[in-house]
């Protein structure tokens, strides 16, 4: 589904953290092209800078040095008001923990990033609904979160991030929270959305998950390394 | 441009039907919150009315009194100003009439049933002057000063109190021990702060004299010709009491205008301290929105973090929170006017009191609580459209 048309472009990014008065060095010179219908999964342990990389390609931070574009738009060096424009606009986010808004029924929780586009009541609802028929839930569209199971509330959070349309979908540990059950139905309905056209990335620890993109990337000591997935598998071989 | 006003407006909407929505997700809470707000407002309300409502039963009192009428006073306790002395006063240009007084208090019994009135020694044109009008019998004859004779006429309380429904004309009643007839009955004046102007007995100027053995004038009530010109014959009092007194610190005499205008600055500022009270109520209930809405902050740093993830700029949260609080105070400022309005309303009823309800007070409070939601909304509102969308969406 590749079309070999950049929707990400990161050339030189570093990071860097004061924590307890040392500098931590999060991110050194990442550079990282995705295409537009790409699925790709971005695997590391804890404490390897994928978070920080999370946030960076999420547009929640800034990187210290380097370029990013998003469609061809430098976001490198935006104000953060800007940013929140292009979070809106350009990425859909998925949570480990889901993160819908407990007081907001389903479909309110889909709406939400169609509201800070100042989109009217009646087109929102009608958007948010047809969101949540692709994700096989408009029947619990007045459901509150709490009323729906986890494998439920994160196929809400699926919707909320497909709501706008966004040209990219930003999956942090998706199934983190899942049995493996669910967690299959999840990733599922991710394959789907990939054939759709979608572009995904997909951040996980777990490289089972991580190999149902069709690239894997692989970050370690805040490097970014090609062909994760062959890495990984080399390492459980026992290499 | 015109996109982007929109785009405030459907999210101002929005934004107030979220509002709406979280608080009634937490309604003791809301309603705790808002409660120093109500008690503000509502006492704010009250309290003004009930000196708008006194300012307005002296006025009224005063205005009874006549606006050609003018009061001469004497203060001084070492002058002597007798009958004789007030009589001059008739002289002067521009009076039509006169009625030295002479006052004090004074217990009145009938039988077994007695009552603390005030007591006026006076002469008949007081009727005229004061313009009273007779329920039954006949006020204080020349011949009845002459004779020092020992009758009185009744104020109507005074009449109700001593003789219930029946006529006390021709009764006896004893005044300070002593006997007198009682040959007519006012009708009702009204009353003022508290000192009912019916709870009265009025008798003739000599014998008010001997019962109080002094040969003095406490106050002669000068009625005068012509309401316009009241300020000149003023001034020609004025100049007739220095001539017959001679030191001008001992009298004074005094205009309906200039009544009302003591009355009003002494309600004025009464009214003002307890409004002023009142406020400061309502600030205190400021406080407790600060609080609650900086509570509402840090419980609700989670959703923050996600909002603004979604693409919630700085100034939609911002929104958000400040559209909360004004909701809260407004909400309590609505309620506040409706409790107060309806305290008041119950005040007059039990105690009787006058209430004089002010619409400006009723909308300045109202806007006054909505600034107090803005004023304390906003630190809270800043610090939540601050956080850090990374270290919120970590908050659990």
């Amino acid at each position: 589904m590749t079309n070999f048309e950049p929707i990400i472009q990161i050339k030189n990014m570093t990071k860097m953290y004061e924590l307890g008065g040392e500098t931590v060095m999060a991110l050194q010179s990442v550079s990282l092209d995705i295409q537009k219908g790409d699925f790709i999964s971005v695997i590391g342990p804890s404490g390897s800078g994928k978070s920080t990389f999370m946030n960076m390609i999420g547009c929640l931070d800034r990187p210290d040095s380097g370029r990013y574009l998003i469609d061809n738009e430098d976001v490198g060096q935006m104000k953060s008001s800007q940013l929140a424009t292009i979070r809106n606009e350009k990425i859909g986010f998925i949570f480990q923990n889901f993160n819908l808004i407990p007081k907001l029924t389903a479909v309110e929780n889909v709406e939400l990033p169609l509201i800070y586009r100042g989109m009217k009541t009646a087109e929102r609802r009608e958007i948010a609904l047809s969101a949540l028929k692709k994700v096989g839930l408009v029947d619990r569209a007045n459901h509150l979160p709490t009323q729906l199971s986890g494998g439920q509330q994160q196929r809400v959070a699926i919707a909320r991030a497909l709501a706008g349309s966004p040209p990219i979908l930003l999956a942090d540990e998706p199934t983190g929270a899942l049995d493996s059950k669910t967690s299959k139905e999840i990733l599922e309905i991710m394959n789907l959305l990939n054939e759709q056209g979608h572009t995904i990335i997909l951040i996980t620890h777990d490289l089972d998950v991580a190999k149902q993109a069709n690239r894997v990337v692989r970050i370690h000591d805040g490097q970014l390394y090609e062909n994760g997935g062959e890495w990984f598998a080399d390492t459980e071989n026992g290499d | 441009m015109m996109a982007s006003y929109t785009r405030m407006v459907v999210n101002g909407l929005q934004t107030l039907r979220m509002a709406i929505k979280s608080i009634k997700g937490n309604k003791v809470r809301a309603f705790l919150t808002m409660l120093g707000i109500i008690i503000g407002v509502s006492s704010v309300i009250v309290m003004v009315a009930i000196g708008q409502g006194s300012t307005k039963e002296v006025q009224d009192q005063i205005g009874s009194l006549g606006t050609n009428v003018l009061t001469v006073s004497v203060t001084g306790s070492d002058v002597t100003f007798k009958e004789d002395d007030a009589n001059q006063l008739k002289d002067v240009s521009g009076v039509e009439a006169i009625a030295p007084t002479v006052s004090g208090r004074v217990t009145v019994k009938n039988g077994q049933t007695n009552a603390q009135v005030s007591v006026t020694g006076t002469t008949s044109p007081y009727l005229k002057v004061r313009d009273l009008e007779l329920q039954s019998g006949r006020f204080i004859a020349d011949l009845d000063n002459d004779n020092h004779s020992k009758i009185a006429v009744l104020g109507s309380s005074t009449a109700r109190t001593l003789f219930g429904f029946g006529n006390p004309v021709g009764q006896y009643v004893k005044v300070n021990g002593t006997s007198f007839r009682v040959v007519g009955v006012l009708q009702s004046v009204g009353s003022s702060l508290g000192s009912s102007g019916d709870s009265t007995i009025f008798v003739p100027l000599s014998t008010a004299q001997r019962l109080a053995s002094t040969t003095s004038i406490g106050s002669v009530y000068v009625k005068v010709e012509n309401e316009n010109m009241i300020n000149f014959t003023l001034r020609r009092i004025e100049q007739k009491m220095f001539t017959i007194i001679g030191d001008e610190d001992s009298y004074s005499v005094s205009s309906p205008e200039d009544l009302m205008e003591t009355a009003s600055s002494v309600n004025k500022t009464m009214t003002l301290m307890l409004g002023g009270s009142a406020a400061i109520s309502l600030i205190v209930g400021g406080i407790g929105i600060m609080n609650i809405m900086l509570v509402s902050v840090s419980e609700r740093t989670k959703e923050i973090g996600i909002r603004k993830a979604i693409g919630a700029k700085r100034g939609s949260i911002l929104l958000q929170f400040l559209i909360e609080s004004m909701v809260l105070s407004s909400l309590g400022g609505i309620i506040g006017v409706v409790l107060g309005v309806i305290s008041a309303k119950i005040f007059t009823i039990t105690t009787g009191t006058t209430i004089a309800y002010s619409v400006p007070v009723m909308l300045l409070s109202f806007v006054f609580s909505l600034l107090v939601g803005i004023v304390f909304g906003v630190f809270p509102a800043n610090k939540a459209s601050k956080l850090d969308p990374i270290q919120a969406l970590r908050y659990e």
